[in-house]
């Protein structure tokens, strides 16, 4: 092929300026097909957004807007403060303050990233298996809270050695969010019932039960009717692995653990291979052997554990305590941290990261700055947003489409068109006919 | 030529208004002497700053997060402060949010809720030199850095109570709560003691629904977002013939308003804040349960600015007007003179200790 297209180069003026145009425009198709490069412009553009919304709510830019006119180097100078500030706010509270007072201080920033990341991780990779054997599981709320409440009260009622304790007291919250995961999947397995339905009517149920529960004395064990239970006893925590200062906890260890076993599960493992085979086609994978319900229950079974786990380690590591609000929006993060990760292991393992990020910097953000925290909410929802919909990304920045635009591909035919045409006629003809 | 489009005229208009909007004259490079001609009344304290942090409700719950951040609001016209506020979205900010406000160095810091208690109490025990508050809880470790904010809500909603019952036409009230909660459900104990009082005091037989004292059980909407549940409570308990209905649950109290403003006859009780100022149903709001919590962060903030902060709790009752019944408004009229003089008369008994109204979810 290149060999015949050099010669077709030399025999074409002009030939060479047209290879160079088309090696680009290749790169850039290229380019634009890596989701990498989509989910970098994605995160791009949430940031552009993010600043005009903060631009339009801040009351200094509002007030020079007021006099654009008389004098528009206020309006443009006060704007690039006020997102400066917010956003070196948001990388300073994600990664390193250099405006801390003390070293340890300023490092902090990005161990509170990973403090957020490990729920979003645990549970992010939980839904990412259901995603990857084509089942949408939308109870990691449900799940989540099913695992914090047994690690919680396995970590409160029972007294045993440190190291049992702590692994029984993860061990049970694993547990905990399979039974509630498992439900749905044994339901979709026997019956058929719609995972989706199940699994978010399971994360009601899971609230009104922890309701419940936390109004029970023999379960919050506390001696007050506040509904927030005990603290989980020292020997059940997740010890921190940074000392004092930090809390950062062995939980992102576990994090790191699960993301490499879920990659084996998916990757290389016989059950994993079912599972994406009953994602891909269950039919086919009926035909060729799969037994198709136990494959969709472990799914489910799996996913639950993980994000039960995720649960057990935000509660273990961070909260010690129960209470109604525990999982926060933790299952609905994961979802969207899956979707971010493209249900692969280790974009799940960095979607989480990010959103961590966001979340951390969010906090010193609003404190700092004054800039609300729904902004970092924003950022999350458009980055997924762009995330599904990849043209709309490329629309944006002008990229081809990856199987090339209606126009791009006509006038790639005709080119094509030209060129046999000029490789059937003799070279002489076509330089006299130039 | 081209004739103009509606959509072309639209677009100019809308250049023309940003234009005409944005052709004010600068201000001068020197305005902070305006400002302090302007507010030359005011104390100024620039180095004491006061922050706030809310629970999941946010800053405009129409409940107590907003009630602190107004009190706070205040503070900071009248005292010339310093101020930092931070919302959480969830449990698991609260922590870093005291963190981001004590690395700020706020000089006071209120958690809202007692879902702070903890973060509250730890930063209180990490940073001695600086002041903490935390509104309807207390402090596990009782650090003598850290001042409870609590509100014996009970006392006042025991002149609601007895109130609604001698106002009531078909002899039923009913109350229900936002979730099943001390700082809800203290409002509902109060609220049946009340009625329990008119019924010995009358020998009369005023029956209330969604709260059972004793059982400690009743209805609860499950949150304090959900308008819709609220409407659906009040539905049902207007079907059983109650005529007037106290909703303990924020916001979701607005679907109760709703319900009853449809069925024209029964009356509201709001509680929290004065409900005839703070929503659109004056004229169906008989009273309000209210629960200064404005004010206790107000006078929090200003005795920590005169460096008089203790860690004395701050209990809000009757007597130092921490809760109390707003004025009656639209049924000034309605309310008989015999019934106004009781609660008065009620006021000054359990002020005294005469009558002590008792919950176990009040603050101890």
């Amino acid at each position: 092929m290149s060999t015949q297209q050099t010669s077709d180069d030399a025999r074409t003026p002009g030939g060479a300026l047209k290879e160079a145009e088309s090696r680009l425009h290749y790169a850039v198709r290229e380019l634009s097909q890596a989701s990498w490069v989509i989910t970098l412009l994605s995160v791009l553009v949430a940031l552009v957004v993010g600043a005009l919304l903060i631009l339009a709510t801040n009351p200094q830019v509002q007030a020079t807007m007021g006099y654009f006119f008389a004098r528009p180097g206020d309006f443009f100078l006060t704007s690039f403060e006020v997102i400066r500030d917010a956003y070196s706010a948001l990388f300073r509270g994600a990664v390193y303050d250099w405006q801390a007072a003390t070293p340890q201080r300023a490092i902090r920033p990005i161990t509170e990233t990973l403090v957020n990341a490990v729920p979003l991780i645990l549970a992010g990779l939980g839904i990412a298996i259901g995603f990857r054997s084509g089942m949408l599981n939308i109870g990691g709320q449900g799940q989540i809270i099913l695992g914090a409440t047994c690690a919680a009260f396995i970590g409160y009622a029972f007294q045993l050695p440190l190291g049992a304790h702590l692994l029984l007291a993860l061990v049970g919250g694993a547990l905990g969010g399979a039974i509630w995961g498992g439900i749905a999947g044994v339901l979709k397995a026997k019956t058929g019932a719609n995972e989706v339905i199940v699994t978010i009517m399971l994360n009601n149920i899971a609230l009104y039960l922890i309701a419940w529960l936390l109004r029970q004395q023999w379960f919050v064990q506390t001696g007050s009717n506040q509904p927030i239970s005990a603290s989980v006893d020292e020997s059940a925590r997740l010890f921190g692995i940074l000392g004092t200062g930090f809390r950062l906890h062995a939980g992102i260890l576990l994090a790191i653990a699960a993301t490499i076993f879920v990659w084996w599960l998916l990757e290389r493992s016989t059950l994993g291979f079912e599972m994406r085979a009953i994602g891909e086609n269950p039919e086919a994978a009926r035909t060729a052997g799969v037994n198709v319900p136990k494959a969709t229950a472990l799914v489910l079974i799996i996913g639950g554990a993980l994000c039960g786990l995720g649960g057990a380690a935000h509660l273990l590591g961070t909260e010690y305590r129960l209470a109604a609000g525990i999982a926060g929006t933790l299952g609905f993060d994961a979802i969207t941290v899956a979707l971010l990760g493209r249900s692969r292991p280790l974009g799940t393992f960095l979607a989480g990261v990010l959103f961590g990020g966001l979340r951390a910097g969010g906090v010193l953000m609003q404190a700092q700055t004054g800039t609300p925290i729904d902004i970092v909410l924003v950022l999350q929802s458009v980055i997924v947003l762009l995330i599904a919909a990849p043209p709309l990304v490329r629309a944006i920045f002008f990229l081809p489409h990856p199987d090339g635009s209606p126009r791009v591909r006509r006038r790639r035919r005709l080119r094509d068109q030209q060129a046999a045409e000029a490789a059937s006629e003799p070279a002489p003809t076509q330089e006299v006919s130039k | 030529m081209r004739s103009f489009k509606p959509k072309t005229l639209f677009s100019l208009a809308a250049v023309g208004v940003l234009a005409l909007s944005a052709c004010g004259e600068a201000p001068d490079d020197e305005p902070d002497t305006d400002e302090e001609n302007g507010e030359a009344q005011a104390e100024d304290n620039p180095d004491y700053t006061a922050c706030l942090v809310s629970d999941e409700g946010g800053w405009d719950d129409q409940s107590f997060n907003e009630s602190a951040y107004t009190g706070l609001q205040n503070a900071i016209d009248d005292f010339g402060i310093n101020s930092s506020t931070a919302e959480s979205s969830s449990e698991a900010d609260f922590g870093p949010n005291v963190d981001a406000m004590v690395q700020q160095g706020c000089d006071l810091t209120f958690g809202v809720g007692f879902l702070l208690e903890d973060a509250i109490n730890d930063a209180a025990l990490d940073n001695p030199d600086l002041n903490f508050g935390i509104i309807d809880s207390t402090l596990p470790d009782e650090p003598d850095n850290g001042k409870p904010l609590v509100f014996n809500t009970s006392e006042a909603s025991y002149l609601a109570g007895y109130l609604a019952a001698s106002m009531t036409e078909t002899d039923t009230v009913a109350t229900f709560g936002g979730l099943q909660i001390p700082s809800v459900t203290v409002f509902m104990d109060g609220f049946a003691d009340g009625v329990e009082r008119y019924n010995e005091d009358h020998d009369a037989e005023v029956s209330l629904l969604g709260w059972d004292k004793d059982a400690q059980d009743g209805s609860f909407s499950g949150g304090f977002d959900d308008q819709s549940a609220g409407r659906a409570l009040t539905e049902q308990f207007l079907a059983q013939d109650a005529d007037i209905i106290m909703p303990v649950a924020g916001p979701v109290g607005l679907g109760a308003a709703g319900a009853i403003e449809d069925d024209g006859e029964a009356k509201l009780i709001w509680v929290d804040t004065d409900g005839y100022e703070s929503t659109d149903y004056g004229d169906i709001i008989l009273t309000s349960v209210l629960k200064q919590i404005s004010q206790a962060v107000y006078d929090t903030v200003e005795e920590g600015v005169a460096g008089d902060f203790t860690s004395e709790p701050y209990v809000g009752d009757l007597e130092n007007e921490g809760v109390g019944l707003a004025p009656f408004h639209d049924f000034e009229d309605e309310v008989p003179d015999e019934v106004k003089d009781k609660l008065s008369e009620l006021t000054e008994e359990i002020i005294s200790g005469e009558t002590v109204v008792e919950s176990e979810n009040a603050p101890q």
